[in-house]
């Protein structure tokens, strides 16, 4: 419980003492680019495949002749939009970014670099972590939305190149039922995500304490408090919103 | 000037500092020596405020420090200058930008001014045409040089350097030393070094307080050092053979 309410304390002082506006847009590009653009190339190839490997398997398991072939399509569109590409995408986003943020800000920790910001007067967790929070709740939903298209895309490629369902079919089984609130929800996810991947990587960095085998705790820490409070954040976002 | 008044800090129930009292003169190197875990670095860290300590106070010039608000806090906080020890250099940005670091935070100054100042302080310690090398490519006492030309930036009235020379070859070691007396005869700042490089204390400690056991157990400057009566600041400084040999 004390940690839980050491948390929500460090998240109360992201908004106290704050510095100039310009001097946090800055840094929020910063980690823009450094959350959201170098997450692309990762973002993709797990999208790509696992689109392609839903549409296989999914084609594997409908062998009725009853059900037309375009349900294989239907069915990638909503698990794509459902659960892979928010989910999948912010476990994996956890692992890169979440470790990034603990071990960056371990690191400063413990090489006196977070004193140093607060001898000058500087909020040091606002300086350093705001920008990623805010950075993360950006990022993550466009970054699903690419996993999206590309896991469709993987779907739409494995399965016409190997025969499975004809690129009519695929194409029209990801428009059949299309649901537009399923889209929201898709935003909705990584948005709140982002912001539990940022602050509780940022909250197991910021307070490490002892040398670089401490360090890598803080990143193993958090990634897995991440992975646990995404998966229980899943849940209920899908209970409430659905 | 700096007086710190009866500072005491425990950890889980472990007294680390048991009322340290002392006054840092301005213009003059004041040093606090002891041994490995006597509580120096606790010391310092509670006088920049670090570490808040259970009891006693900390003034600045008169100021107390802990029961200041957050604005006379930021005020003081802005007219100090701290050199780590080891450096704490941001290592995302160049030798410039660290540097510059403190003004693009803290003040309105123009780019022009800016740049200036921070050349000028990095060719005030010796590092002209280094601007846009990474910490990573610099040595270790560049580092130093670098972590001293950040913390002089602004203009500090007070001046504080955690183990100053730890960790450099000897002639490095003594130009840190040089350059650190320099800045404080030149702009007549209050410095303070925790350190327990012996050579320092001989070469330009003015003020020195040796701690033991969270305790100052002596003060006095670098002359009456080596005539102590003190057991444990015997034990301590005569450690060295060189200065073993030189006092008998």
């Amino acid at each position: 419980m004390s940690v839980i309410g050491k948390y929500f304390i460090f998240l109360g002082t992201l908004f106290r003492r704050r510095e100039k506006l310009r001097v946090y847009w800055k840094r929020f590009m910063e980690e823009c680019v450094g959350i959201g653009v170098n997450s692309i190339f990762i973002v993709a190839i797990v999208s790509t495949f696992i689109g392609a490997v839903s549409c296989i398997q999914t084609a594997y398991n409908l062998v009725s002749p009853l059900i037309p072939v375009s349900t294989v399509a239907l069915i990638v569109r909503d698990m794509t939009i459902l659960e892979l590409a928010p989910t999948i995408t912010c476990i994996v986003l956890a692992g890169k970014v979440g470790s990034n943020i603990a071990g960056e800000l371990g690191t400063m920790r413990i090489s006196e670099q977070v004193d140093a910001l607060e001898v000058m007067g500087i909020n040091s967790s606002s300086y350093l972590v705001l920008p990623k929070v805010l950075a993360a709740m950006f990022t993550f939903p466009l970054l699903v939305i690419l996993s999206a298209f590309l896991g469709i895309l993987g779907g739409y490629l494995a399965g016409t190149l190997t025969g499975v369902i004809s690129p009519r079919d695929y194409i029209y089984g990801i428009r059949d039922s299309f649901v537009p609130y399923n889209i929201f929800f898709m935003c909705l996810k990584p948005f709140v995500f982002g912001f539990l991947i940022a602050t509780i990587s940022s909250y197991q960095g910021y307070f490490t304490k002892g040398g670089a085998l401490e360090v890598g705790q803080s990143s193993t820490q958090a990634v897995t408090n991440s992975c646990i409070a995404i998966l229980v954040a899943d849940y209920a976002l899908a209970q409430l919103f659905l | 000037m700096i007086e710190i008044k009866d500072i005491a800090k425990a950890f889980n129930g472990k007294e680390v500092l048991k009322g340290i009292s002392g006054t840092f003169k301005q213009g003059e190197i004041n040093i606090v020596i002891g041994g490995s875990g006597t509580g120096k670095s606790v010391l310092l860290k509670c006088i920049i405020g670090l570490i808040k300590p259970d009891a006693g106070r900390v003034l600045y010039d008169g100021r107390d420090f802990y029961h200041s608000d957050a604005e006379m806090k930021q005020a003081i906080r802005r007219e100090m200058g701290v050199l780590f020890q080891g450096g704490a250099l941001f290592d995302s940005q160049t030798v410039l930008q660290n540097v510059r670091f403190p003004l693009d935070m803290l003040t309105n100054m123009s780019e022009a001014e800016k740049h200036e100042r921070a050349e000028f302080c990095l060719e005030r310690v010796g590092l002209a045409g280094t601007n846009d090398r990474m910490p990573s490519e610099i040595s270790g006492g560049m580092k130093k040089r670098v972590g001293i030309a950040r913390a002089i930036v602004m203009n500090p009235k007070y001046l504080f350097c955690d183990e100053p020379n730890s960790g450099l070859d000897p002639l490095t070691a003594v130009k840190i030393d040089e350059l650190i007396k320099e800045i404080t005869d030149e702009y007549e700042i209050t410095t303070l070094i925790i350190t327990h490089d012996m050579n320092s204390v001989m070469e330009i400690g003015q003020n020195v307080l040796f701690l033991h056991q969270g305790l100052k157990l002596w003060e006095g400057d670098n002359t009456s050092i080596a005539h102590s009566e003190v057991p444990e600041m015997n034990e301590f400084i005569f450690a060295n053979k060189l200065l073993r040999d030189a006092a008998q």
